[in-house]
């Protein structure tokens, strides 16, 4: 891999922007160039939003994903608004809980993962965020344990340490669903 | 070395201007550099700091004033609209030859405008941005390291020359994390013989002021703040280049329209182009010298900006005009893309622009 482009979207609440931060961090600790660039427009809970994120093994350039590689839509205006933006060739990660419809596009690989089903069944409902994470890394090649703990160590403060587990399990989730 | 950190931008300008021993923020919330404050309301009353905020920029800027007149070291920080508010607090720090330090994180304007980046407010920053003749050093950070290492370095050349620094940022620089090494070498504050500390009956009275109803003394005053601003020129400079060397097309850009633009030298490069970059890190004093040689072997320059052409006056002065000089840009809140900036270089390749 030289570079990898993410783009996380979704509304505002879901943890997009807590999800983009654990894929910089995992990066970071791997010794990767990252880039975390988050939309900031006048947001709230409810409303959208995303976020940007290069990881690479050269310095990186703009930090802004026009372009993703890979697109992670956890609501349906994030699929109609960035699908046709994916790279041909590149992947579409959508929770198919919140979008019915299917991705239009045959250029490009796409998984459909019931996130937020899935994190409700486990009595996490507000970690739809990471079961797809999970997906992501598992499709990545990438789902390597202790990488993932050191990299929640990252994102989950002291404080909040008991969540370390719980996160893990739902990114394990997400990387067992077929 | 130490670990590397993923901070914000306006994250990593709070911790470096604590690290390099700034106790006293004054500031008002403004979108996209509230973080600044934030951190600061945070960390500094656990370390024996102030973080104030105040009732509004003026009051903020004049709080400034206050503490830097005591010599120590002092910031505000701010976004466009709140900047110009501070205008005249500038103005009157440099009057009174004060070192502080100034962060605007640019968006979009004229008025209140938008909250998301621009670069509109360079004539501002590069122009001195109160009234009266001066200039402050504008330092124009691209990456959020470069936050950090600008705020320790701003702190440095305010003291040693007794201006006012500006980091001049934007709202991406602000809002993006990037790995980020606060592992500085931390020079000693220098002394500040001229500060109102007290008397302690031993000396007379320092006095810090920007009145001066002579007009003689004045005109001194101002000659000789303007042979310091040439020292400042000569020696304080900063710049990258990027692939310039054998370039025919050279691009101006700063902060984050130079992160786009070596996207676009990039990819134009393997397309068998020559271009290359030059990226100014001051923007006063802006770095003439590598315009200057530039010109000698480029055909032709771009300006790429977030602002309807500021910068781009700069590179026609710097080159004299020997050389087009045309803008490639997006204002109001947009960014442009590194496509934008290639079809820019190959329209001028191909000569299509005038």
């Amino acid at each position: 891999m030289s570079t990898k482009q993410f783009l996380f979207s979704g509304f505002g609440g879901q943890g997009i922007l807590f999800a983009g931060k654990f894929l910089a961090y995992k990066g970071l600790i791997e010794d990767k160039q990252v880039s975390w660039l988050p939309s900031y427009g006048p947001e709230m809970r409810g409303g959208t939003a995303s976020c940007s994120v290069i990881v690479s093994d050269e310095p990186v350039g703009s930090p802004i994903v026009s372009n993703p590689d890979m697109l992670i839509a956890m609501n349906l205006p994030s699929l109609d608004k960035y699908e046709n933006a994916v790279v041909p060739g590149g992947v579409i990660f959508a929770d198919s809980t919140l979008i019915e419809r299917k991705v239009n596009r045959d250029d490009v690989t796409v998984y459909y993962i019931p996130a937020t089903r899935l994190a409700s069944e486990n009595g996490t409902p507000t970690l739809a965020n990471m079961i797809i994470i999970g997906k992501v890394l598992k499709v990545l090649g990438d789902f390597e344990e202790n990488a993932v703990r050191a990299a929640l160590g990252k994102v989950i403060s002291a404080k909040h340490a008991d969540m370390l587990e719980v996160n893990l399990k739902a990114m394990q989730l997400g990387a067992d669903y077929e | 070395m130490a670990d590397k950190v993923l901070m914000k931008g306006n994250e990593a300008i709070a911790e470096a201007a604590i690290i390099a021993g700034c106790r006293h923020y004054f500031g008002y919330p403004i979108t996209p550099q509230t973080e600044v404050a934030a951190y600061m309301a945070k960390k500094m009353p656990k370390i024996g700091g102030c973080f104030l905020q105040a009732e509004s920029e003026i009051a903020a800027i004049n709080m400034v004033y206050g503490v830097s007149s005591t010599g120590k070291r002092v910031m505000t920080s701010s976004s466009s609209p709140g900047i110009s508010l501070k205008g005249e607090g500038l103005s009157y720090l440099a009057g009174s030859d004060l070192p502080a330090l100034v962060v605007n994180v640019q968006r979009g304007g004229p008025g209140l405008g938008g909250i998301q980046p621009s670069q509109s407010d360079y004539f501002q920053a590069t122009r001195g941005g109160g009234h009266g003749d001066y200039h402050m050093i504008v330092l124009a950070p691209a990456s959020v390291q470069e936050m950090a290492e600008l705020t320790v370095k701003g702190f440095d050349l305010a003291d040693k020359y007794r201006m006012t620094s500006m980091i001049l940022a934007d709202g991406t620089m602000g809002q993006m994390m990037e790995p980020v090494s606060l592992d500085f070498d931390i020079k000693p504050q220098p002394e500040k013989p001229w500060a109102t500390t007290g008397t302690k009956m031993e000396r007379e009275h320092n006095i810090v002021n920007s009145l001066s109803l002579v007009p003689e003394e004045l005109e001194m005053l101002n000659m000789k703040r303007y042979d310091r601003y040439k020292i400042v020129e000569e020696n304080e400079t900063m710049y990258e280049e990027y692939m310039v060397d054998d370039a025919d097309i050279v691009i101006a850009a700063f902060g984050i329209a130079a992160r786009v633009s070596k996207n676009a030298v990039n990819e134009a490069r393997k397309q068998g182009i020559k271009v290359g970059l030059i990226r100014p890190i001051t923007l006063w004093p802006f770095p003439k010298a590598p315009f200057e040689k530039a010109a000698e072997h480029a055909k032709a320059f771009i300006s790429v900006e977030l602002s309807m052409g500021q910068m781009i006056e700069d590179v026609k002065l710097a080159t004299n005009c020997k050389r087009p000089v045309t803008l490639c840009n997006r204002v109001g809140g947009m960014i442009p893309s590194p496509e934008q900036v290639l079809k820019a270089i190959i329209d001028v390749n191909n000569g299509g622009v005038k």
